[in-house]
């Protein structure tokens, strides 16, 4: 019961403020609310019995991904949106995909074809989630492991070369 | 009635709904990033709602994946929204229209 409360409360908040996350004009004001939505989401992973990634989500989405949108935000001063840009030729087609995907999912998960009763508890298991994470990330996931840390290298290679200015460049900027 | 494996994947679908209508409505492009990031959200619970009611541990596995993916394309982004606003100087979806996709 008192499971189910918690369950409402972080999901309407989440829902919530991801709308606003849309709708606000101000970017800034965005980033706030997307900050709430993903400590939100941060609590339903405790609720799903998996706080090895409640404390990844709230790392790695509130402390780096978010800090460097705010950066982003902040540093270029792009907080200014018209009201009529937001508005545009393409908002039929959207809404009408919108509402599409909205049927589809609904009609799927009205007929209850997606559903799955609740396993067996293991409670050691269940205590030992972030111990069993790291066995198997280190143990049958080695390769997907090994490629991802290479991606991030990548990916940390490309932004610095991304933002970098050319030497010959800058008197004219 | 406790909480059953539909109250998650309802969530996390209405998440999904609001992460696609960021995407296709909104036209500045650092919303249409974090409207990204919601999608990647939704589909994080999606997967570990599954790999607790499976009682399998392979989904949150995938999760921690999906996140890592989800900060170096976030780096990414964002590094590509910087290089084309000291470019264009602006952040509209529709004015970056140069390859006439």
């Amino acid at each position: 019961m008192i499971e189910q409360f918690f369950f409402y409360m972080f999901a309407i908040v989440a829902i919530v403020t991801a709308v606003l996350v849309i709708s606000v004009r101000n970017p800034v004001h965005s980033a706030f609310y997307l900050i709430v939505c993903f400590l939100q989401v941060a609590a339903i992973f405790i609720l799903l019995r998996s706080p090895f990634l409640a404390a990844v989500q709230v790392f790695i989405y509130v402390g780096a991904i978010m800090v460097l949108f705010l950066f982003a935000v902040l540093v270029l001063d792009i907080g200014r949106e018209q009201f009529r840009e937001r508005f545009h030729g393409q908002t039929v087609p959207a809404l009408v995909a919108i509402a599409g995907l909205f049927v589809v999912m609904g009609i799927l998960l009205v007929s209850g074809r997606i559903t799955a009763p609740l396993g067996p508890f293991d409670e050691p298991a269940l205590m030992k989630n972030t111990e069993v994470i790291g066995k198997s990330l280190y143990t049958s996931y080695i390769f997907p492991f090994e490629i991802v840390s290479i991606l991030l290298l990548i990916a940390l290679i490309g932004a610095v070369v991304l933002v970098m200015r050319e030497r010959g460049k800058e008197n004219k900027d | 009635m406790a909480l059953t494996l539909t109250h998650y994947l309802v969530l996390s679908f209405i998440l999904f709904l609001v992460g696609m209508a960021g995407v296709l409505l909104r036209r500045n492009i650092i919303i249409v990033l974090m409207s990204l990031e919601l999608i990647f959200n939704s589909v994080n619970i999606s997967l570990a709602a599954f790999s607790y009611f499976l009682q399998n541990l392979n989904g949150t596995i995938f999760v921690v994946f999906n996140i890592t993916i989800a900060a170096a394309e976030a780096a990414i982004g964002l590094a590509i929204l910087v290089a084309v606003y000291r470019r264009r100087q602006t952040v509209n979806v529709d004015e970056l229209d140069e390859m006439r996709g």
